[in-house]
């Protein structure tokens, strides 16, 4: 009776003031190190830290009366500025937290750097699902999609629907040929068949050779295992070749939602992919977009909103810790589930995978678009067990 | 003649009498040493660090434009590839650090005598493209061998320790470490400039059939001349890998062919001191933008335009200028 009564009373001590002495400095600093000018900057980039602050908002700017602080900074999508920034911030500004990090070769040079300097590492942007399998990190936390997720789930769903051969358009390197290695490994498991594939050159302008031969191999899908100008060129030489009408269905392994808008409807049209976001999903879904669109004129993307809710989780459990202390905080994150407007009890496995749940999206026709932004038909609900790598099998030390 | 040229390599000292030209000269030394032992203390080390491989980066590069007139568009093959194979000598084979580098160097090195015996066949614009073309098969093969990681680039490289001795992941170590290796780099330059061999490097930017009629074999020069430059990158680029523990694309793209054009006409083509001015100014923009909402290649561009407009020498170049106009 009498350890329950102390118990209790240190408990209370913790609550009240002693939690503002656990943290290390007098400010929680998170920087939010994204690509603001380059082809990043439009699903990252400033709207990254938009969602950051609000965030940061919901809890006042503050968490147990200690100041929250937002710093940005632009990695130019060069890994060696990403780790000099990085490094400088911890070291100089005594920053708790980076966060966002579109571009894997960025995101794994700060991996390295907040895993020797103990400082907690939120990704939202990344795709190398090295980032949780050998170069996983105790600090580092993959929120959002993987390679693995955008392209496994779009094969599993796809095949499930009877569309069982496939033809891949790859852009020639190594995140290209990761994402049809993804998908091609999920189809071999699954009793799909590919039925060849062409690689192009990073950047080309001039499908059609590529489009003639994924036509001509008369596979039912089309995957297109590329990023970015490279997609949205290649979808829209797809339709003018008349892939779609031909009966093909055009499945684009990653894809994110200002690529539809960039593209537009008649051209996007049946386009099938994953997500793990999408704005007009659910009351609260919406609720925030809309708060998001106020301040930047546009909806979020998928990284957007995996930023907000990294950042939330990690301030929820800054308050449920009453510390800042990385490993502390870390213990926190790992052992309370993710719950925001974008994630319903999310678990984070052992090497840093957040297993959010992904979407099977169609983009609609103009005439299913009833207003701006109307863009996707939800197809299916992929939990994130069956979307991402097994963490036992990720290859990550941390994982037993 | 003589004067001519010593005015133009050491700006900054006056050329009629030599005692004060050699105070100033000896001067200036000092403060510079002082200001780059000081350095890691002022400013934030890995920064430093950056600026003395962009500017040994630089000065190689210089070398080429600035005293041989060759303008080379494909020395990120010989940066980045190094760095490439320093980053693979130190993490998968496990070498110690200065072979690793010195590695890395090598490789820049036959790279080099490659890419020089091939390009200085030709001049002016088709020996920069000839150079352009080789360092982009340069990149597609970074971009596709399975030991670069691709777009990734290798991770995690470990410092290690020097000679088995310095323990290369403390900061100061590292520092002067690299302090150490751009010196030699920069000692070599110097004395390459003032050497005999300099002068006819110099003779043959001023005029190659000149030279030739002198009976100078001037592709011999050339050639050796790119060879050093290349190797001299290749040991900024090896040096480079270990500070940020990482090789990426970014070093052996074109880009980064044309940003160390960028530093050195920034800084003063054809003078010493100048590309060292240059690269820190670019570093610097990159990394202290990096942390403003204003977009940084646009701000880079910017300066590069007015300072063509404006100040054609350079930085350095044009304080040199202004020096000895007030000395005669």
């Amino acid at each position: 009776m009498r350890s329950i009564l102390l118990a209790g009373t240190a408990l209370a001590t913790l609550a009240s003031g002693a939690a503002h002495a656990q943290m290390s400095d007098n400010v929680i600093k998170i920087g939010m190190l994204s690509d603001r000018s380059g082809i990043y900057a439009d699903i990252n980039g400033e709207g990254s830290a938009i969602a950051a602050r609000l965030a940061a908002e919901e809890f006042g700017n503050a968490v147990n009366g200690t100041k929250v602080e937002i710093i940005v900074g632009d990695h130019q999508n060069k890994a060696d500025i990403a780790a000099n920034l990085a490094r400088q911030w911890i070291d100089t500004e005594k920053v708790d937290v980076v966060a966002d990090v579109p571009n894997s070769a960025a995101a794994l040079a700060v991996q390295v750097i907040t895993r020797d300097k103990k400082r907690l590492f939120l990704m939202s942007g990344p795709g190398s699902t090295d980032l949780t399998g050998k170069e996983c990190s105790p600090y580092g936390f993959h929120w959002t999609w993987d390679n693995h997720a955008v392209a496994s789930a779009t094969a599993r769903a796809l095949v499930e629907q009877g569309r069982k051969s496939w033809y891949f358009l790859t852009a020639d390197y190594a995140f290209g040929h990761s994402l049809e290695a993804e998908a091609a490994s999920t189809l071999k498991e699954i009793g799909g068949t590919v039925k060849g594939g062409v690689r192009h050159p990073l950047g080309t302008s001039d499908f059609s050779s590529f489009l003639l031969q994924a036509q001509s191999s008369g596979a039912q899908v089309v995957g297109f295992a590329n990023a970015g100008g490279d997609t949205i060129n290649a979808v829209k030489q797809a339709s003018e070749f008349g892939l779609p009408q031909g009966g093909q269905t055009m499945a684009a392994l990653l894809l994110n939602i200002n690529d539809v808008h960039a593209l537009g409807l008649p051209i996007a049209q049946g386009l099938t992919l994953a997500n793990s976001f999408y704005w007009d999903m659910t009351d609260e879904t919406r609720a925030w977009s809309k708060r998001f669109e106020e301040r930047t004129g546009r909806k979020p993307s998928m990284n957007q909103a995996g930023v907000y809710s990294s950042v939330k989780h990690y301030l929820k459990a800054v308050q449920e810790a009453g510390t800042d202390d990385p490993d502390k905080v870390a213990a926190k994150m790992r052992g309370m589930p993710v719950n925001d407007m974008m994630m319903k009890d999310v678990r984070i496995a052992d090497n840093g995978r957040v297993m959010n749940h992904m979407y099977l999206l169609q983009v609609k026709t103009p005439a299913e678009s009833k207003h701006p932004w109307d863009y996707f038909k939800v197809l299916k609900d992929i939990p994130g067990d069956q979307a991402y790598i097994d963490p036992k099998k990720s290859g990550c030390p941390l994982v037993k | 003649m003589t004067s001519k040229i010593s005015s133009a390599v050491l700006p900054a000292a006056a050329p009629h009498t030599a005692d004060r030209d050699r105070g100033t000269r000896i001067a200036l030394i000092l403060l510079g040493l002082g200001v780059a032992v000081a350095a890691p203390f002022l400013l934030y080390p890995v920064f430093v660090m950056k600026v003395l491989c962009f500017a040994l980066f630089a000065c190689a590069f210089n070398l080429l434009i600035g005293f041989a007139g060759l303008l080379s568009f494909g020395h990120a093959a010989f940066f980045g590839g190094a760095a490439y194979v320093t980053a693979h000598a130190a993490k998968v084979w496990g070498l110690e650090p200065a072979l690793s580098i010195l590695l890395g160097t090598a490789s820049a090195a036959l790279m080099g005598l490659v890419f020089g015996a091939l390009a200085i066949r030709r001049q002016g614009i088709y020996f920069a493209m000839i150079t352009l073309a080789l360092s982009q098969m340069v990149f597609f093969l970074a971009l596709q061998l399975p030991f670069t990681g691709g777009e990734d680039g290798i991770q995690g490289v470990p410092r290690g320790r020097l000679f088995g001795l310095f323990d290369l992941n403390q900061p100061l170590v590292m520092y002067y470490f690299v302090l150490a290796v751009f010196l030699a780099g920069f000692a070599l330059i110097w004395r390459t400039v003032h050497s005999p061999f300099g002068q006819v490097l110099k003779a043959i930017r001023e005029n190659e059939p000149r030279a030739v009629s002198l009976g100078y074999r001037t592709e011999r020069y050339k050639l050796l001349a790119f060879v050093l430059s290349a190797s001299l990158a290749g040991l900024a680029g090896g040096t480079k890998a270990l500070v940020f523990q990482l090789a990426s694309l970014t070093d052996v793209t074109w880009q980064m062919s044309g940003e160390v054009v960028l530093m050195t006409l920034l800084g003063g083509m054809g003078t010493l001191l100048g590309p060292v001015v240059g690269a820190g100014f670019v570093v610097a923009l990159g990394n202290y933008l990096a942390a403003t909402s204003l977009p940084v290649p646009v701000v880079i561009g910017a300066i590069f335009v007015v300072c063509v407009l404006l100040f054609r020498r350079g930085i350095v170049g044009e304080i040199a200028h202004h020096l000895r106009r007030r000395s005669t």
